[in-house]
Parts: structure tokens; sequence; C-alpha cells
């Protein structure tokens, strides 16, 4: 090959490389590998004589159509376009608008079905009790109902979708809640089972609205995978949205207070009808603009993976050193179960916007070091949990905090141990993608449990 | 002779296994690898090599990195694992059993009578 030849060439093999780098499923060093493939192609056609030109052609022949290259990448690495896989191919894209007019529709659903809740309960001046077991009831249908249309689900689909909803308004309603022991819960004094039942029944919802999610299948690990990694955008958008709302809100009451308008009355119907309507305006915003998050995902799981481990950590050391008995009362359990969920949410997460071809790094062992002092955290919570059981019996709080306290247990003792074998090179990333996969109707379970079984076992009390 | 693309699909994973078991390459040394084993029956389209190669390595059954050798460019190698040998042992087991059952039946005298000449 002569100079110029080999210029040519080299414009080509560049060209070809940009056009290649285009598919979204094909990252940087898919091309490099790719580009060392049609280099050793070219290089052995130009041995057997063909020309530069003749050469490159023909490797770039035997490549393959570069749309299928892409689609089987895209396959194989999902998590780099779940998005577009989620929906179906290309039609998301076909559609200019990305479906703003469906989702502000449903969004409108859920904001109207919210307002019209609170104006029958006469919140705030009221505060009944069903409004705070209901709430999940008025909005998450909606969220299922746009990933049911969305995904075109049959309507088998539908109807399969629409059953656990059903099951829990029937469940949340007929159940006779007791007066209560006084737990105060928006200024009524409601049951503990009550209280339990208002606070799971939306994670059980959230998980049925998983089936629509993933387009009416749950065995799939793959959208499984997806649905986590979207529950965390979600959270993402949402906490954004919420941001800005407040600000918002803030800035409009600064601007009429002064002419006597009545803000308080301004906040009673915005606040319920925004917070309402962004659940499905998050979801749209994770399905549509996926790629802003994607970039910010793994930012945030980097800053905040190794701000976790140092702080737990750090509570792991102290509680184990000054003895937990003492410490523990009521508000710090329900506190260390709030930390809990959050790790395992963030492992979980980062798990999820993790490249899982990646050998072990820092940041796995970052993770596993949270996730080993959570776990430390978790068998001292039970133990004196247990110690408690033992000494006062059984109330529905303690089966609730007790039973969450074993899931995650159960949960992040595996994580730790896969952990562990993958960072030794013993087993492979996609082992422990599995393990949570696999766990993941172990969460929902558990809560719809606390939702059905646990107020008949306790009398309602 | 052409072979049909689900065969095709199907023997991939177990070929590659198998010439990663010979020792350790790289995408365009299998595919020439697969081109001289089958003398050229098997046709693959190269580009097809690599989303195979990256689910292996996710599944744990090869490890990969990226080597520069004294002599030629930088390339991305793929190392058989253990759990790939496992892998690659059950396949075999599969292959076997199928090739076994057809040659049984291929055999058999009642195939080579057309039907109706019995």
């Amino acid at each position: 090959m002569d100079r110029v030849e080999t210029q040519v060439l080299e414009t080509q093999i560049a060209e070809w490389r940009a056009y290649v780098a285009k598919a979204p499923a094909v990252d940087g060093r898919d091309v490099d590998e790719l580009e060392a493939h049609l280099r050793d192609q070219i290089a052995e056609l130009d041995a057997a004589h063909l020309t530069a030109d003749e050469a490159f052609l023909v490797a770039v022949k035997r490549m393959g159509d570069l749309d299928t290259l892409s689609r089987e990448f895209a396959r194989e690495h999902s998590g780099r376009l779940w998005k577009q896989l989620v929906l179906g191919g290309d039609d998301a894209s076909a559609r200019p608008s990305g479906g703003w007019p469906e989702a502000l529709a449903f969004a409108l659903g859920a904001a109207v079905t919210m307002q019209v809740a609170r104006l029958i309960a006469g919140f705030p001046g009221e505060q009944p009790a069903w409004l705070g077991r209901n709430i999940g009831l008025f909005v998450l249908p909606f969220l299922a109902a746009y990933f049911a249309h969305r995904r075109r689900l049959d309507l088998r689909g539908w109807a399969l979708t629409a059953v656990p909803f059903a099951l829990a308004a029937l469940v949340v309603n007929v159940y006779p809640f007791g007066a209560g022991s006084g737990t105060e819960f928006l200024a009524s004094t409601v049951s503990d089972t009550e209280l339990l039942v208002a606070l799971h029944l939306p994670v059980v919802l959230w998980f049925a609205t998983a089936y629509p999610y993933m387009g009416g299948t749950l065995r799939s690990h793959e959208r499984r995978m997806d649905f986590v990694r979207f529950t965390g955008e979600w959270v993402i958008y949402y906490v954004l949205i919420a941001l800005g709302g407040g600000v918002l809100l803030g800035l409009t009451g600064a601007i009429l207070e002064p002419i006597g308008v009545d803000v308080e009355a301004v906040v009673e119907w915005v606040l319920p009808t925004g917070a309402a309507g962004a659940v499905i305006v998050a979801a749209w915003l994770v399905e549509s603009k996926q790629r802003v998050v994607e970039n910010m995902a793994p930012v945030l799981t980097m800053i905040f993976t190794p701000l976790f481990a140092v702080m737990l950590t750090i509570a792991a050391v102290t509680y184990a050193l000054s003895g937990v008995t003492g410490a523990f009362d009521r508000e710090l359990l329900g506190i260390f179960d709030a930390i809990m969920v959050v790790v395992l949410g963030l492992v979980l997460y980062a798990m999820s916007a993790r490249e899982p071809s990646l050998p072990p790094g820092l940041m796995d062992r970052v993770q596993l070091l949270a996730v080993a002092s959570a776990l430390a955290l978790d068998v001292m919570v039970l133990v004196v949990m247990l110690a408690r059981i033992g000494d006062l019996g059984f109330t529905p709080n303690r089966v609730a905090a007790l039973g969450l306290n074993l899931v995650l247990l159960v949960n992040l003792a595996g994580a730790a141990w896969l952990s562990t074998r993958f960072l030794s090179g013993r087993t492979a990333f996609h082992r422990l993608e599995r393990w949570q996969t696999s766990y993941l109707p172990v969460f929902a379970v558990w809560a719809a449990l606390v939702v059905v079984a646990l107020p008949p076992m306790f009398g309602f009390r | 002779m052409r072979i049909d693309k689900d065969l095709v699909a199907a023997s991939a994973t177990p070929l590659v296994l198998a010439i990663l078991a010979e020792g350790e390459s790289y995408g365009y040394a299998i595919l020439k690898r697969v081109r001289e084993l089958s003398a050229g029956e098997l046709e693959w389209t190269d580009g097809m090599l690599y989303p195979l190669l990256h689910r292996l390595g996710r599944l744990g059954y090869v490890t990969t990195d990226w080597r520069t050798p004294p002599e030629g460019r930088r390339r991305r190698y793929y190392v058989i694992t253990d759990a790939g040998r496992a892998a690659l042992a059950e396949q075999q087991r599969q292959w076997v059993t199928v090739t076994r059952a057809l040659g049984d039946v291929w055999r058999a005298p009642a195939f080579l009578t057309a039907p109706g000449e019995a």
C-alpha cells in the first residue's frame, strides 16, 4: 500500500468508526474492538493483493449490516439503552412529541382524583384516616395505566394490571380498623395496623406497577433490573420536581400575600395536584429524557456510595463499642430501618447503573464496605428487637419491623457474600445482579403481607 | 451448502467456548479458527461475534483484557474461565446426545427406503 492509499484508507476507517459509534448500544471500547477486527481483516486481504479500497469494502461487508449489528449489541447491553428496548424498538423515537400528551392526560387523571378525594375528605380542615390509607390508590393506578397504555398491553395484560389495585382497594377499605392505640397520623388517631397499612400500601402498589412497566412479564431478570433503574431515576426526577415546585410555591406565596390573596388556599389546591401529577410526569421524564439522568446516575452513586459507607462504618463501630441495648428505642429502630432501606436502594441503583462487564474496582469495594456495615447494624438491631419481643410480646409494629429486618438481613448477607466472591474473582457480576433481581419479589410479598395479613392477625388493633 | 441460520446461532456458543478452551484468543483469530474448523462452511457475520463474546463475559464464562502483543495491534483477548469450561462440558453433553440420536435414526434401514416402498 502506498502513502496515498494508506491515507485514504485511514479516512475511510475513521468515517466508518464514527458511523458505528453512533449506535446507542455500542460504546467506545466496542468500537475499538470492532476497528481492530476491521484492520486485521484489511491487512489479511491486503496480503492477498487486494487494493486498499477493495480490502476496506470487503472487510466492512463481512462485518455485517450495521443495523443488525447494533441491534445485537443492544440485546446484549440492554443496560446501555434500556429505554429504547423497553419502549419496543424505534417507534418511540418516531414519535416527535415523546408521547407527552398521553403522559399529561394520565397526570391530569391522577391530579383530579387526588383533588376530588381531598375535597370529599375536607382536607386539611378534616383529616380522616381513610385519606392517608388510600393515598397510593389515588395516584399509582394512573401510573400503572400509563405504562399499560405505553407498552400496548392486550386486554389480559390490562386485567392483570388492575387485579392488585382492585384487591388493595378492597382490603384497605373493607377491613374494620379499630380506633387505635393513640398513634397520631394526619391529626387523627389511628390503630397501629392502619398506620402500617398506610405505610406499606404504596410500596405494594409500586411493585404492582412493575407488571405493566415490564410489558406484562415478570420473569425477565433484565426487565426487573430496568425497573430498579427506573425506580432510582424516578426518585431523582421526583425530588427535582418537588424542589422546583417548592421554589415556585414559595415565590408565588411571597408575591400574592401583599395583595391579600389567601396563600394557604392556593397551596391547598396546588400542592396535592402537583404532587400527584408529578408522579406520572416524573415517570414520563424517565421514559423519554433518559439520557440526561443516564449521565447523572453514575455520578450520584459515585458521590453517595462512599459517603454512606463512611457513615455506616462509623455508626456500626460506635454502636458495637458503646453497646446497643440502651440507646435503642422505637424511634431509633425506625431510623435504622430507613437507613437500611436507603443503603439497599443505593446498592441496587449503583448495580443497575454499572457496566456488568467491567472487572471489580474500587467502587465495588466501597460498596461492599457499606453493605457489610449495614449488615452489622442490622444484626444489632435484630438482637435488640428479639429481646424486646421476648420481654413484651408481639405487637403489629414489632412484627412489621422484625419482618423488614429479616428480609433486609437475608438480602444484605447474600449481597455481601456474592460481592466478596466477585471481588476475589470467583464469580461474575452477573450472579450479584441475579441475586438482587431474584430477591425483588420477596420485598413485594412482605409488604403485601403487612397490608393483607397483619391487620386481621392483630384484630385490627 | 448453506447451513441454516438457527443452527449456526445454536452452535456459536459451544464453538467459541471450545476454541477458547484451546487457548486465549481475540475476535478476529476466533473467526479465522471457525472458518478453518468448518472448512469455510460455517459463515458468520463477523460483527455478530462480539455481542456473543460480551454475553459470555457477562455470564462469567470468559474474562477479557486489552493487550498489545510485541508485534501487532492492540486487541481485546478473551480467556475461558472454570465456569466457562463447565458450561462447555454441559453443551458438549447436549450436542453429543443430539448428534448421536440423529446418527442413529439416519443409519436405521427404514430411513433409506422411501415411504411406500417398504
